[in-house]
């Protein structure tokens, strides 16, 4: 058995998967790979004790280096080092996304705005409003799953291939599936807790119930009860009462969605689909005001509360808006036929009128 | 079994010593020089808020009582009681009540778990800022169950409600089981330290922190004050 120790290993990252990775974020001069460091080799230095290598190390350097007493309150200047990176995929259908394959469509296409680093700091995210993503906080607006939780790859997919509306993120169908799936894993470099923690568990979207005008009134009550309208408006127009102080995550002035813009076309900034919409209120849109009513809607009644919110897009074409028109234009006054609820839990007690 | 016999003595005396001899910190918060004006808080746009305060009602940030009495500080053991990983069982509140956090200031254990209680007649959204810890944001109307949640990482927290923006308030999340928060009277309590050397701060939301060593030998009161520098702006 050999009980000796060979230097040379601490220095040779050749065979290291590790430090192969370590190279793959090149971005011009402020990331210093692991090129840099020549192997090295000590000749005959073989120790006869099994001591830990960095020990060993530090023993040796301390040596050899007189002046290293003298430099150990100095701060360690120099570029910023570089990025421990483990390699990502993503997974999307039956395509398999390898972050090692998108680093030149993401330096050319989407550093700009969200930064070599991820950190949304590009040359042009000075320029815009809302700001880009910061892909090192791992929080996304668009999601399947519950607030606080990592997007699925599939929604992060989603998100490339539409694009945000009201922001500067364009739709990017130019790309092929495969270069969207290789940038969905690219960004997951960014923040560690890609690799530690799984995607969250997509909510469960029950089958869409018929339109009809009750439950268009349905959402109505639900709009007002919940108190929406605080933020979009009365008329879903983004005007209410705190409408003016809003602002993300990261302190930045952020206007509730205006429902009435747009025509027939108009967009969500999360898709344009019913159930779309319904993901949106219910999981929440990370980063931004707009909280999660995943824990205070149920399933059925969001799905009104969809039918509701299509009313506010006056000026779109859909199967919502031919009931109301049928109805002449009046939603109704909700009657809740369903029993009265159980008594609040004794922590939480009902609202009460004052002190 | 001699050598088993003599270690589980050891231990027993340990055990004991450490509980018989079980020392305290207390002290007070105060502060130094002209704290800055709090801004009056206009709640007209929340009528169900509003009238449940009979009194003008003014921003946290700063709150003092008599001789110069700082509260909302976090006093904490920072360093000389390892973390033996217990989180405290007792239950912990944080209520919204007259669009208003109370307390302004939550400290907890990591992992310890807390409840978010709405005892409004309006609707909040629940809105901790954490920049270690995860990030998320949930509705609570009135009469809704509370919002059980617990955080796995040491952090000084904001929180806020982007319904009504004058509402802010913290988490702070720490990695010991001794602290307190300073009350009207700056004052606060550390009990049950066994003998050592510990290094207590004290936090404020916007004096930043202060520290200080204390050694307890024995089953004692050792009385610790701090005096933060009040910010004129």
């Amino acid at each position: 058995m050999n009980c000796c120790l060979d230097l040379t290993s601490i220095f040779n990252h050749e065979d290291d998967p590790l430090a192969n990775s370590i190279r793959e974020p090149d971005f011009g001069l402020r990331v210093v790979t692991m090129n840099n460091l020549k192997p090295m080799r000590f000749i005959g230095a073989t120790f006869f004790t099994a001591i830990p290598s960095a020990a060993i190390l530090g023993l040796v350097l301390a040596a050899f280096t007189p002046l290293a007493s003298a430099q150990d309150s100095a701060p360690d200047v120099g570029p910023k080092p570089p990025l421990a990176i483990k390699p990502m995929e993503s997974h999307i259908g039956n395509i398999t996304g390898h972050s090692l394959d998108a680093k030149s469509d993401y330096r050319r296409y989407c550093a700009g705005c969200h930064g070599d680093y991820g950190d949304a700091n590009g040359e042009n995210a000075v320029w815009l409003d809302p700001k880009p993503r910061d892909f090192t906080l791992a929080t996304f607006k668009c999601r399947s799953t519950l607030t606080g939780t990592l997007p699925t790859d599939e929604d992060l997919y989603n998100t490339i291939a539409r694009g945000l509306t009201n922001s500067n993120m364009p739709i990017w169908n130019t790309f092929s599936k495969q270069q969207r799936a290789n940038l969905v894993a690219y960004i997951k470099i960014f923040s560690p807790r890609w690799q530690t923690e799984k995607a969250g568990t997509p909510i469960t979207i029950p089958a869409e119930p018929a339109i009809t005008i009750e439950s268009i009134a349905h959402g109505k009550a639900l709009f007002t009860k919940l108190e929406c309208w605080k933020c979009h408006g009365t008329h879903g127009e983004g005007d209410g009462p705190s409408a003016a102080t809003l602002t993300d995550s990261k302190d930045n002035p952020i206007r509730p969605y205006n429902f009435t813009l747009g025509r027939n076309d108009s967009r969500f900034k999360c898709g344009d689909t019913n159930q779309d919409i319904y993901k949106i209120f219910m999981t929440g849109v990370d980063g931004t005001p707009m909280p999660s009513f995943a824990d205070v809607i149920q399933p059925n009644d969001a799905w009104d509360l969809v039918h509701f919110l299509r009313t506010l897009q006056v000026n779109r074409h859909g199967r919502e808006n031919e009931v109301l028109a049928a109805a002449h234009g009046v939603i109704p006054p909700y009657v809740d036929k369903t029993p009265a609820p159980a008594p609040a839990p004794a922590d939480n007690k009902a609202p009460g009128g004052g002190q | 079994m001699r050598t088993k016999l003599i270690v589980l003595a050891s231990f027993t005396l340990l055990l004991c010593s450490s509980l018989m001899f079980a020392g305290t910190i207390s002290g007070k918060v105060t502060y130094t020089g002209t704290p800055a004006h709090q801004k009056p808080i206009d709640m007209s746009k929340e009528p169900s808020c509003a009238k449940q305060h009979t009194t003008p009602i003014t921003t946290e940030t700063v709150v003092t009582g008599a001789n110069n009495a700082l509260e909302n500080v976090v006093v904490y053991v920072s360093s000389g009681a390892p973390d033996d990983g217990q989180v405290p069982s007792q239950a912990i509140t944080y209520t919204q009540k007259g669009c208003q956090y109370i307390p302004h200031v939550l400290p907890m254990h990591v992992n310890q778990e807390f409840s978010i209680l709405n005892d409004d007649q309006t609707s909040h959204n629940i809105h901790p800022l954490p920049k270690v810890n995860i990030e998320w944001n949930k509705s609570q109307p009135p009469g809704t169950p509370p919002i059980k949640e617990k955080y796995d990482k040491p952090e000084f927290i904001p929180v806020k409600c982007n319904i009504h923006p004058w509402m802010h308030g913290w988490f702070v999340v720490l990695k010991t089981s001794h602290y307190d928060l300073s009350k009207g009277a700056g004052d606060f309590k550390l009990p049950d330290l066994p003998p050592g050397k510990y290094t207590l701060t004290a936090w404020h939301e916007d004096y930043g922190t202060q520290t200080a060593d204390v050694t307890i030998t024995g089953n004692e009161t050792k009385e610790v004050n701090f005096t933060f520098k009040a910010k004129a702006y």
